[in-house]
């Protein structure tokens, strides 16, 4: 049983923070499967969700095969992605590991974007096809602004998902934080083990209050004072009951 | 009258369904005429409105629009011509209401300053303040709501104007206000609007004409809401107006479209005898009483057996007067609220115009 102690020391040797092995590296290989994974994942959920939640169309299909992807394990996409990989000398690149996150990121981008543009109020739409806004013009000027939370929900989803599952790089020979774990083990060091397993909870935890801020600056404005930010409870509760706008200062 | 939007033998049959939502359905509508299209509900009364701008596509007959059929025009350059109102109105939350009442402008590519002038100019017409230009829908009432929806289908000045159930979503008093504010603005616009809903106190109110609808949009009857009232054409048209069809009428006709009685009047300066020969005239025990034209109140057979002239008693102020403008309905709940039966009608004020009694509102339904 290892102790605090020794995951101390072993955060505190400057060997572990240097060189091709050390905790910048590891790190850095570990940001960059991770955000070519969702970069490459977030374009075609977020387009496959707009489209069938602007058309009703495919839903059914599209949403239980994008799902498929959650059911399978990663770590047997990993295990299918190797070999194929290796036949085309990308045995050793960042490809297997990010084919498998890949699929791990799509469905909760794909579900989210979907529910999101679906949920859009169907007579703030229905009228503004009445009024002549063209199929396009009510997908970029109203169902995508107000599905932009959920849809960087989605996004949010995916990415601590994949930071989380890009441990499993190391064990196909690959870089990334996962390799003090495998490492670890290999070695039966355990404050390298439990290092590396704090270094990816950090780095999890990191990704999701970054898209926190993210999803916060995307919301769209339905008010022109903004109630959700830095205001103090009575303050909120006081606006909730005020009737009609009449007669109100703003700033009172 | 030229007709403004004519329908030609319209059919409507959903995909994959047996039913057929409109079958053959013919109407024209005339320039400047609001005609509401009323039904139980799955009558085809929404399908039929929505054909006309083709949110839903007919799928056989004609519709055209000021003499163009629609089916010849690009769907969406056809709704930018054509003002669109639903229930529950559909303003972009994340929209101001200035940017939500410049919508079609904006599709249109009108310059930045008639934009601008416009919405402020709908805000004035609908009674809204400025100080709204920059809030959001979820910051205004319902009543707010619902006229900003209706100034926001106004807002390129379309000569058509959809509506459906536009004032659903409002309690029945703002009701009210807000179908008699769009009256006062239709009067200045005309528009020709088809007006859609299931209420036919609604559709009594804000129409030139009303069709009623039965399923498949069969039109029942289709003519004034006075001349529905007055002579149904059939079973379904009765029950559907319902069984106050006389008071309902009596809400249509104004009192200053009918004669009113004299009934007594005196002077305030007559003498007892001459105020006495006015009660024995009418056959009542009291008597109205005037100055010149105005108004000064009542007296009664008591006043004057105390009293040696009319001049020296004290008329009693009418509890209640109707105007001429007021509806018959509103004449007859004064007469059966006051003790005396009758109904006093007065203009501009005090100028005294006689009297309604039962009988002579009565003769107007039955005649």
């Amino acid at each position: 049983m290892e102790t605090f102690q020794d995951v101390t020391a072993w955060f505190s040797d400057p060997v572990n923070w240097s060189g091709p092995q050390g905790i910048p590296q590891r790190l850095m290989e570990h940001l960059q499967y991770s955000w070519v994974a969702v970069l490459l994942a977030a374009p075609v959920g977020v387009a496959l969700g707009t489209y069938i939640g602007h058309a009703r169309r495919f839903e059914f299909i599209t949403v239980t095969t994008a799902n498929l992807g959650r059911a399978l394990p990663s770590f047997a996409i990993l295990a299918l992605a190797f070999p194929i990989a290796l036949h085309y000398n990308l045995g050793f690149s960042i490809w297997p590991t990010v084919a498998a996150l890949f699929f791990l990121a799509v469905p909760p981008i794909l579900t989210n974007t979907y529910v999101g543009v679906k949920e859009v109020d169907a007579d703030t739409v229905e009228s503004a096809r009445g009024m002549g806004m063209s199929g396009s013009q009510v997908l970029r000027r109203i169902e995508v602004p107000l599905a932009a939370p959920l849809i960087v929900t989605g996004i949010r989803t995916a990415a601590v998902q994949v930071v989380a599952t890009a441990t499993l790089a190391a064990v196909v020979a690959g870089g990334g934080l996962g390799r003090f774990i495998v490492d670890g083990f290999a070695r039966q060091r355990g404050d390298m083990i439990l290092g590396g397993a704090f270094l990816v909870a950090a780095l999890a935890i990191l990704t999701e209050v970054f898209f926190a801020f993210v999803e916060r600056s995307v919301k769209p404005r339905t008010a022109s004072q903004d109630r959700s930010r830095f205001k103090p409870p009575y303050r909120h509760a006081a606006q909730a009951g005020r009737p009609g706008g009449d007669g109100y200062v703003p700033g009172a | 009258m030229t007709k403004m939007i004519t329908l030609d033998d319209v059919t409507k049959r959903f995909g994959g369904s047996a039913e057929v939502a409109v079958r053959g359905l013919s109407m024209e509508i005339d320039e400047g005429e609001i005609v509401v299209l009323v039904g139980p509900s799955g009558c085809g009364k929404t399908t039929t409105m929505k054909m006309i701008n083709r949110l839903i596509e007919p799928t056989s007959g004609t519709i055209t629009v000021a003499g163009s059929d629609v089916m010849r025009h690009d769907p969406v350059q056809l709704r930018r011509t054509i003002g669109y109102v639903i229930q529950n109105v559909g303003l972009m939350p994340h929209r101001t209401i200035e940017q939500n009442i410049a919508t079609v402008p904006r599709l249109l590519n009108w310059k930045a300053e008639r934009i601008r002038d416009r919405v402020r100019e709908l805000l004035d017409i609908f009674d809204l303040s400025d100080g709204l230009l920059d809030r959001y829908p979820s910051e205004l009432s319902g009543g707010q709501r619902q006229r900003v929806g209706v100034a926001r289908a106004l807002a390129a000045d379309p000569p058509v104007m959809l509506m459906d159930e536009p004032f659903g979503a409002v309690d029945p008093i703002i009701r009210a206000r807000l179908q008699d504010q769009f009256l006062d603005i239709q009067r200045q616009l005309q528009k020709t609007v088809v007006f859609v809903t299931h209420d036919i106190d609604e559709a009594i109110q804000m129409s030139d004409r009303i069709a009623i609808l039965n399923q498949g949009a069969k039109i029942e009857q289709m003519a004034a809401p006075e001349e529905i009232l007055r002579t149904p054409t059939n079973d379904f048209v009765r029950n559907f107006v319902g069984a106050e069809r006389g008071l309902r009428r009596l809400g249509l006709i104004r009192i200053a479209d009918i004669e009113v009685e004299e009934g007594p009047v005196v002077q305030s300066d007559a003498s007892v005898s001459e105020a006495r020969a006015a009660m024995e005239k009418f056959d009542f025990d009291w008597t109205t009483v005037l100055e010149g034209e105005r108004l000064l109140g009542w007296i009664d057979a008591s006043d004057l057996e105390v009293h040696d002239s009319v001049a020296k008693t004290q008329p009693r102020p009418f509890s209640a007067h109707v105007v001429a403008n007021d509806s018959l309905r509103q004449a007859l709940d004064s007469i059966v609220t006051s003790r005396t039966h009758i109904a006093v009608v007065v203009s501009d004020g005090d100028k005294y115009e006689g009297i309604l009694t039962m009988a002579r509102i009565s003769r107007e339904i039955i005649s």
